[in-house]
Formats: structure tokens, sequence, C-alpha cells
């Protein structure tokens, strides 16, 4: 009896040991990891994310049987926003041949971009990441449109110009950047300089660590000191709602602060209960569910209890939106790798060459039923963002809706910024990798 | 029956003062090192030396440091995680500056640095102790922090504010940077591992560590009998410091790859080192590592070893089991085993001994 044990305990921990992964599934499916934060601190952010992601790529597979007949493997992986826990993740799945991967975190994106590289697996930062990333000649793995965050600076500065009545009339204006203070919330700090001494309006900023994301009263009574004419909320997680709170408490007008995009959360308005009724963050695509997309995601995935949402009507909100669209990009990439291929089971490399050719017109918005819910978007070899416009998003009460204009990057601005900045990147990392890959010329 | 000493006969002193008296220990040690040696970097997976085996061994050495302060000194110290980044910056800084020099080299240098900060914050050390000493230490736990980040000299004035680790190499095999192999990288951090731990049970069962432990026991009997209290703590701080600045080195160059500290070496990355050395067992260096293994890869075991027996979990719920397993285990073995799982290891070592005859 007692060997019997012992073998079954030796059985167990081999077994544990030998826990490699199962060998990638059968010829006609692509395997794509989400890395995803259901727990933690920025689960109020990162579920409905998750959720959009998922329920895209099952509606791709319930509705039209995957991409062009390529069924898709879909497989969550937690990471907590933890960056230890995401590099976890990733190495966990990296052996299963991934057509493509999303960090989903700042933190562990900037780990992740040396080794897309070497591991040659393309990387989808959707709007997140090293703004740098955005130069494909440097960085050819790594993907992030359709705006940078430099982008989204710079569209806080035109939008508040236009607020003011152009931009000459800036000088003297205060800006404060209230932020998570991480590599995350540092991103837009460098270009608001530059466009600090361009156009003659103080810069403040309120770092706000990760500790004391729900504690804030320390930065907003420097706030109520410093009076800024205008807020720009680069927060994530449990730091938005609370950064809506005390905008109300300290009686800063709610609508001059303004969230980038991932500060448009519908819990982080919604926290601040009716007052914060005219709340604005960016955004590049809409919320709500009248679109075809959405209506097909509720009618093959969310009638047929396949959706992880809570309820039901959590879909549609703008990050889960924003889900959606990232799932999008990543299906569309892979439609244009086969395209270019002529294969229909594509591999990492044909994807990364698929995002390079990435052509979303408006024609192909509607085909795939989000007309009106996002710009169209195109990448090239040298160019892996599009600096695409973006508009401002007003929390009306319930829900989001667009209150601006698209407004164009200052892309003169932040081009040569990202341009020196991915330079400088590749000078500070040693034997940073010359591209060697071949640019598809499509179009 | 498996610890028979019967026929082992000790002629010198030094055969008495032998670390591991017995040969089965000593063939026990030979084994678990041609393992680690041999057997895990020729047939573990990827995924088992980078998420298993060398986040085990660099809290292995954090713990040892943090064993040296608290488990053989008495001094109590919630900094671990802040020296730790001491060393992490430090090997960084050296590197960029200098990178002609060998990458090894300065891992080890930076244990200097961590040394020096150790032995500045270890001053209060003569006149405070117990509760009041770990409040002093999470003071420099605090002040580091926030040194790392707000002096942005210190990351090279990074936009995002994390350290980006350059790639170095060794006989011309990179060993940090993107493309060192999971391999390289773990045989590395494992040859370090073991000459620091050799050097650390060299110095805890010698004079030095005997100084310790006798400060340890009772510091005004200590002070009697001549030892003097402030070079003998300033020195536990300075080692202790050390192993802990080699341990966030070996971190950042051999396992993350560059970060940041808000993520990397804040309170809670002390906190975590110090459960390790609770739960493995104060002033053990065996403890030091059964406790390292115990703490960081208990939640990646769960993680993703469970579902890989066959048992579906998803990740949020695994994410939720590894919080209350850990939590639940922790006061387990601290109601059953207040010594730790080296003494767990000491009592199953005893019952074969004497086995099968039980007095």
């Amino acid at each position: 009896m007692k060997r019997f044990k012992w073998t079954m305990a030796a059985a167990l921990v081999a077994g544990l040991i030998s826990a490699a992964p199962e060998p990638a599934a059968a010829q006609d499916t692509v395997f794509i990891p989400l890395l995803t934060y259901r727990t933690g601190p920025f689960a109020s952010s990162g579920i409905p994310i998750a959720d959009g992601m998922r329920d895209y790529l099952e509606m791709i597979n319930q509705r039209d049987g995957g991409i062009n007949g390529v069924k898709i493997v879909i497989e969550e992986c937690e990471t907590g926003y933890d960056t230890k826990k995401g590099v976890e993740c990733y190495d966990s799945l990296r052996s299963r041949n991934p057509v493509v991967v999303n960090p989903y975190s700042t933190g562990i994106t900037l780990q992740l971009i040396p080794r897309a590289a070497v591991d040659k697996v393309p990387m989808l930062s959707m709007a997140y990441g090293l703004s740098a990333s955005a130069e494909g000649n440097i960085f050819p793995w790594i993907f992030n449109p359709p705006a940078t965050y430099w982008d989204g600076a710079s569209v806080m500065v035109a939008y508040m110009a236009q607020r003011e009545g152009g931009f000459e009339k800036l000088r003297g204006k205060k800006l404060g950047l209230i932020h998570l203070d991480a590599p995350y919330g540092k991103e837009p700090i460098p270009v608001l300089e530059v466009l600090a001494a361009r156009y003659g309006f103080e810069l403040k900023l309120y770092p706000v660590a990760a500790a004391d994301m729900q504690n804030q009263s320390s930065v907003w009574l420097n706030i109520r000191r410093d009076r800024p004419d205008y807020l720009y909320n680069q927060g994530w997680g449990a730091m938005n709602p609370t950064a809506v709170r005390e905008a109300i408490r300290n009686n800063f007008p709610i609508d001059r602060l303004v969230g980038v995009w991932w500060a448009g959360g519908d819990d982080d308005a919604r926290a601040g209960g009716a007052q914060a009724r005219g709340y604005r963050s960016l955004s590049f695509h809409q919320a709500g569910t009248n679109f075809p997309v959405i209506q097909d995601i509720l009618k093959f995935v969310a009638d047929r209890n396949l959706s992880r949402v809570a309820t039901r009507d959590r879909i549609g909100e703008n990050l889960y939106n924003r889900g959606v669209y990232n799932s999008m990009l990543m299906v569309e990439a892979i439609r244009t790798a086969q395209q270019l291929t002529g294969r229909k089971a594509v591999t990492a490399e044909d994807v990364r060459r698929g995002f390079e050719s990435l052509n979303i017109t408006e024609a192909r918005l509607k085909e795939i039923g989000m007309e009106g819910f996002a710009a169209p978007v195109r990448l090239n070899c040298a160019d892996h963002n599009g600096h695409n416009n973006v508009f401002v998003n007003e929390w009306d009460g319930t829900r989001y809706v667009r209150s601006s204009d698209w407004i164009a990057p200052l892309r003169d601005v932040v081009r040569p910024l990202i341009e020196d900045a991915a330079k400088k990147y590749a000078e500070a990392n040693a034997g940073w990798p010359r591209r060697t890959e071949v640019c598809d010329q499509r179009s | 029956m498996f610890y028979r000493e019967v026929g082992q006969y000790k002629t010198t002193y030094q055969a008495d003062m032998a670390v591991f008296p017995i040969l089965q220990d000593r063939i026990g040690i030979a084994v678990i090192l041609a393992i680690a040696f041999i057997a895990i970097p020729l047939f573990a997976s990827e995924f088992i030396i980078m998420s298993v085996m060398v986040p085990f061994l660099v809290f292995a050495l954090a713990a040892i440091g943090l064993n040296i302060l608290t488990g053989y000194t008495g001094l109590i110290s919630l900094g671990s995680g802040a020296f730790m980044g001491v060393g992490a910056y430090a090997c960084y800084k050296l590197t960029t500056l200098f990178p002609g020099v060998n990458i090894i080299v300065w891992i080890i240098v930076s244990g200097f640095f961590s040394a020096a900060i150790g032995v500045v914050f270890g001053i209060p050390s003569l006149r405070i102790k117990g509760f009041y000493l770990a409040v002093a230490t999470l003071a420099a736990q605090f002040f580091l922090q926030w040194c790392f980040v707000r002096i942005p000299w210190l990351y090279n004035y990074n936009v995002s504010g994390a350290i980006e680790v350059p790639e170095r190499t060794l006989f011309g095999v990179a060993i940090t940077g993107a493309r060192a192999t999971p391999e390289m990288r773990y045989l590395v951090l494992l040859t370090i591992v073991v000459a620091l731990t050799w050097l650390a049970s060299n110095l805890v069962h010698g004079r030095i560590g005997r100084s310790w432990m006798a400060v340890r026991d009772m510091d005004i009997a200590a002070e009697l009998m001549g030892i003097k209290l402030l070079p003998t703590k300033l020195l536990a701080f300075a080692v202790s410091s050390f192993y802990c600045g080699v341990a966030g080195a070996c971190m950042m160059f051999l396992w993350y790859g560059g970060g940041e500290a808000n993520d990397a070496f804040n309170v809670n990355q002390s906190f975590n080192v110090l459960f390790m050395v609770i739960i493995g067992g104060l002033g053990s260096l065996l403890g030091s590592f059964l406790g390292s293994f115990f703490i960081s890869t208990l939640p990646t075991l769960l993680k993703f070893g469970v579902p890989a027996i066959g048992i579906p979990l998803t990740g949020a719920f695994a994410e939720h089991l590894t919080h209350v397993m850990v939590g639940a285990l922790i006061i387990f073995f601290l109601i059953v085993e207040p010594h730790g799982l080296a003494r767990l290891w000491q009592i199953a070592k005893q019952k074969l001994r004497v086995w099968p005859f039980p007095y």
C-alpha cells in the first residue's frame, strides 16, 4: 500500500514537472492567447476588455466558422496586470505558436518588446505600450494602432485649444496631468513637455502611486492649490473612479477633466453619480450596441450563453467595445495575412506581414458591421501606428456619447519625437537587431 | 536506517566539524547539484526554467540575505525589497557606464553598493530592537523606493521610468537581454547562488556566525563575552544587504530583463521575502531555499500545474484560489510547525535515522 502511495506521489510530481503544454492543434486553426486580468486592483477596467476581446473572436467562430473557415483557438491567461505574471503567461503560451500576442499592459509590453523579435511573435499593443514602438523600421514585430499615448496627449492639447478658441489662447494656461506612477502613466510626459514649451502653457504633474490609487487626497490637495485649467487623466483600474469622485468632491469642473482612452470605462464615470455628467475621455470607437457587429455578438455569443459577461447590458459599454475593436484588428490582420500568403492556417510571421499591410477602409468597416463604429486604419512597414484621429467622449449620466469631431493628433510634433525615441531605444539596448524582415508593398 | 551513521568514524577535528558530517548528506547534496546543473538545463522545458527555477533561485538568494539578518542575528527587517532594488539599479548604472566589464562582475559588485546602503540603515540597530527596528527598515524601504522612482539619473532618464536590460555576453554567449537562452540565464544564476550559499554557509558556521547568533540569543550576554555589538550588527546588515542586492541584480538582469521599482521592489516584495524566511525556517540556510520554493512557485504550480493534470481552472479562479491557499497554508504551517519547513525536514531526518525503531 505504502509503495502504491509513493508511486502515485511520484507520478503526480512527474506530471507537474513535465507539464509541458500540448503540441499545436490541427492544421486549420490559429491560436490567439488573450492575456487578461479579471482579478486584482485593475480588474474593473480589465474585465470589460477581456469580455469584449473574447466575444468578438467567439462570434467569428460561431457566425463564420472562423476566419475564412480557420477556427480561432482562444485561451485566456490571467495576468492580474502584474508584469511578472504576464511574462509567465507569455512563457507558458509561447510554445503553442500563438499567431499574435496582446499583453494588455504597458508594463508587460515593455518586457515583451525585446523578446518579440527573438521569438518571432507579432505583438499587438493596441493604443498602449511604448509610443516609440510605432516606428516599424526599428520595431518590426510591435504594432500599436490606431494612436499612441503621444498622439493622445497631443489631441488633449488640440482639444484644449478648441475649447479655448485657438492654440494662441493656450499661453498662460495650466494643464495638469494626473497619472498612474508607472510606465503607463508616464508615457505622455515627454510630448506634453514639448507642447507646453511650444504653446506656452504650464504643465503640472500629479503622479499617483499604484498603492494610493484609492486614496488620492494628497494629490487633489495639490490640484486645489495649483488650480489647473484642464486635467488630463492617464489612470487605470481603481484610480479612475477615484479621480472622478475626487474631482467632484474638490469642485473641479468635471467637463475639464479629460481622460485618455483607457480612463473611459463606464464604471469609472458611474462612480461619480449624477455629478459625473460631463466627464470626458478620448476614444477612437463608439460605445453602445447600435452596430451590426455588436448585434451579431448579442445574437451569436450572448444568446448562446457563450459570453462571460456578468450581465447582458454590459455588452456595448465603452471598454467592452474597445476589446471588440482590439480583436477586430487581430482578425483583420490574420485575414490580410491569408490574402498575402494564399494559405489558410497562417503563422506568426505571416500575421506580422498582415499587420504591416493592414488597410481597413471605410468599405471594409461596413462589411464587418462597423460602419460609424471606428475610423479607417492603415499601417505600413515604417508606420506601425497610423497616428489616427481620435474624438472626445462625454458621459451623459448613463453612457458615453461622442461630444467632439475627430481631432487629428499633432503629427508634425509626435512623429519626429517617435522616430527619435525609437532610435534612442535601439542605441540604449546594445545589440538591438537591425530590421531584416522584408517589406510587403501590396498597396 | 537511511541515516545510519554506524561505521562512519571521524578521526580529525575537521571531520567532526564538517557542515555535512554524514555520508548520506554529502551524497544527497551531490545528487541535488547534479540535477540542478545537468538534468534541469537538459530536460526541463523553458517554462519550467524561467517560471519556476529562476524565480526560486532569485528569491532563495534574497531569503538567505534576510535570514542572515533576521534568522541568525535576530534583527527584523522590512527593507529587503528596497535593498534588492539598490542592487538592481547599481548594476544597471554600472553596466551602462562601463559596458566593457563583464556583467557577472557587476552583478557581484552591485552587492557591495547594497551592503553600504544597508550599513547606513543598520546604524540605528544598536539602539533599537524588534518592532521599532522593523519600522526603521520600513522607512528605508519607502525612502529607497522613492529614490528609484524620483531620481531619473538612476534609470538613465528613460521616458517610462523603467530600466531596460541591455544584452551582455559571457565568452560570446548572451546571458542577459532578449537573446539570452533560459538555460544560460539559469546556469549563470545557479552558479552565483551555489557560490554565495557556500560562502554564507562558511560565514554562519564560523566565528562570525557564532557572534551573530550570540547577539540574537541575548545581546547583553554577548557583549559581556566580548562581542562588540555595533560591528557585529552592522556586519550582519552589510552581508544581508549584499545578498539582497545580488538577488535584486539577478532578478532584473537574469530574470525580468527590465522593469521599474514600484512594480518589482515595493513593500510587497519585502513582505514576500520575510514570509519565505518565516515559512522556510528562521536561522537556516536550507529553510531559505524551502521557503523560497514554497512561496515563489506555489502560485505558478497552482495556476499552470493544476490545469496540466486535467483539472480545468479558469485563470481568474486560480488566481483567487492561490491567494486563499497561500494564506491558509501560511497559517497552517505557523500553527503546525512554527520553526518552518526546515524544522520539518530535520524531524523527518531524525525519524529516518531511527527508523524502523522509534523510541
